[in-house]
């Protein structure tokens, strides 16, 4: 048994395609005999060999969309091809900040529920099932439709590994956006990026993260040296996040980025759960922490039970002398 | 006209909360009921905590208005209200209906938007999820529902006339946003400190209005919320495979080296 039909939200940064979007079009490819995709802009050409790579056999864009968000529209475009009997079996989303904002949206338009936080996906009969892992991963449910489609799911980054299917360019096809009234009325002014050298966090091979055992903002500073040291990316947890030591981007976690690095260091951090869900997956782990009962210790595979203001200068200072 | 000489402007606050057990006491599914067990303490979500301070600092700044509270639990939890309250939200609206026990997201979204309406606010502050559930569709499908715009994953929220001026969190940086009101915002964590309640104000709020509303006070079924609107079942739970802790040692002085050659056995180095 499998789904006709299903759409992944394609999203995309500078011409790149995403990693969550590959890693949904591998998991759509096993469940749909046909995978399309659905973009928000007017340069879906650019992406249309790697989408095709990936399986999706046409991307449906939006055009331009004048700087609204995306919600929105996207979600107002696919509810009204399905009205029109054109629309998917099941849409799929990353967990992202647009990613979320067209699910919530196409639920509304079709009455439909969403599935969120999903890890896995597999087909019960003609209904889709997926995979949710809660309390932080200790325990995961299995949540299954069990009303009619579109069945809306979104799903986690990393979760899966994408795996090509060597499949030829996409077709590209223009999606008509209806007229969207009130709702529509969010815009982008400006956009503005930070600027971060070194790997980016979600994709290094060594993630070095602090959290609130460094005792105040200025000794985050070591964090980034050893980061640098071993050409890995600087995390961090939510606590520090809040307090305002560095920006949200450096999130590790459950609202933060998702990480499964070669190596993952985490300097001064208890081990939330939420900061868990965002650093488990990691090939290996070393904690350092002062505190022997702190849960990070469970997910370690080198814990120092230690002061960081003395375990991370020795060490960066043994790595600078090699 | 304030004090200031700034005119003053009305404007009133709905703060969407959700009243959870304490993170730092995990929860736990009831296997028979599939629902979070709820017979511990149940504490404003810290996550709403941000929402509640920046319309409280929106409402200051606007001269004139109230910040009312819009919860929803199965049962009449009050004790993670009493704290927003504490805070200086002038009133909640808690719809409390045992028919509510199960409810989905947009389930959810519908009565919540159901109970925001009856306020006819400005703007509509959310968490942009919360720290038990975690599903972060809740804001804007209530923007849905009500058929207005919205901001999600606001860092900052300005009034600027008759709209907001929004920074969104965004992969690379953040966006501003301009959107016009009403409309639903949700907020990150971190964004703004929020206030601890004063004495004063923890006394004040045992006198603060809240109202309770049932799920038929909203003009909904009973059948449309709960197991039996979801348009979803848990069909499975089962305990993750867990990773197994590895070698915990006590520094000495001389840690850093294990650490090393962990690196190197690893190839990092």
């Amino acid at each position: 048994m499998s789904l006709s039909k299903i759409w992944v939200y394609a999203e995309a940064t500078d011409g790149e395609v995403s990693s969550s979007t590959l890693e949904l079009l591998t998991k759509a490819r096993e469940l749909a005999d046909t995978v399309e995709c659905v973009y928000a802009g007017d340069d879906a050409d650019d992406l249309a060999e790697t989408l095709g790579e990936y399986g999706c056999e046409t991307v449906h864009q939006t055009g331009d969309l004048d700087g609204s968000l995306v919600g929105v529209p996207v979600a107002a475009a696919i509810a009204a091809a399905c009205d029109d009997g054109d629309g998917p079996d099941a849409f799929l989303a990353a967990t992202s900040y647009d990613g979320r904002d067209v699910a919530a949206r196409l639920s509304v338009k079709t009455d439909r529920p969403v599935i969120t936080n999903v890890v896995d996906l597999e087909l019960d009969g003609d209904a889709l099932v997926g995979t949710e892992p809660i309390f932080g991963g200790a325990t995961e449910v299995k949540t299954k439709f069990s009303g009619e489609g579109p069945f809306i799911v979104l799903m986690r980054p990393k979760s899966i590994p994408a795996e090509p299917s060597g499949g030829a360019e996409a077709d590209v096809e223009d999606l008509d956006v209806p007229d969207l009234g009130a709702s529509g009325g969010a815009h982008v002014t400006e956009r503005h990026a930070e600027e971060s050298d070194g790997p980016k966090l979600d994709e290094a091979g060594v993630v070095v993260s602090g959290g609130r055992g460094l005792g105040e903002a200025d000794k985050y500073e070591m964090v980034e040296s050893l980061a640098k040291l071993l050409n890995g990316a600087a995390g961090a947890s939510r606590a520090i996040v809040d307090a305002g030591w560095v920006p949200y981007s450096y999130q590790v976690g459950q609202t933060g980025k998702v990480v499964k690095p070669d190596v993952y260091i985490a300097a001064g951090i208890s081990g939330a759960t939420q900061h868990l869900v965002g650093m488990k997956g990691s090939k290996t782990i070393i904690a350092i922490n002062k505190d022997p009962e702190a849960p990070i210790f469970g997910v370690a595979d080198l814990g120092i039970v230690g002061d960081v203001h003395k375990v991370v200068p020795k060490l960066i200072e043994a790595l600078e002398s090699r | 006209m304030t004090a200031e000489g700034v005119p003053c402007v009305l404007m009133n606050v709905v703060v969407c909360v959700k009243q959870i057990p304490d993170p730092a006491d995990p929860g736990a599914l009831d296997s028979e009921t599939k629902t979070l067990k709820r017979d511990v303490k149940l504490i404003l979500d810290e996550s709403d905590s941000y929402g509640v301070e920046m319309a409280l600092q929106l409402v200051d700044a606007a001269g004139e208005g109230e910040v009312t509270l819009v919860s929803m639990a199965p049962n009449n939890e009050r004790s993670g209200l009493s704290t927003a309250l504490a805070m200086g939200a002038a009133s909640a609206v808690l719809v409390s209906d045992p028919a509510l026990q199960g409810s989905d997201s947009l389930t959810t979204a519908k009565v919540i938007a159901a109970a925001v309406k009856d306020q006819n606010p400005d703007l509509i502050i959310a968490g942009s999820e919360s720290s038990d559930g975690y599903t972060g569709t809740v804001p804007e499908q209530i923007a849905g529902v009500l058929d207005i715009p919205s901001v999600t994953a606001a860092k900052s929220i300005e009034v600027d006339g008759d709209g907001v001026k929004v920074q969104r969190q965004t992969d690379a940086g953040h966006d501003d946003v301009v959107c016009p009101m009403p409309c639903v915002i949700s907020v990150t964590a971190g964004v703004v400190e929020p206030r601890y309640p004063s004495f004063k104000g923890i006394m004040a709020a045992k006198s603060k209005p809240v109202e309770e509303k049932t799920v038929a006070d909203l003009g909904m079924d009973a059948d449309a919320v709960g197991w039996a609107g979801a348009g979803q079942e848990i069909v499975g739970i089962s305990e993750a495979a867990q990773r197994e802790a590895g070698e915990v040692i006590e520094d000495d002085g001389e840690a850093f080296a294990k650490i090393v050659s962990f690196l190197e056995e690893n190839k990092v180095i």
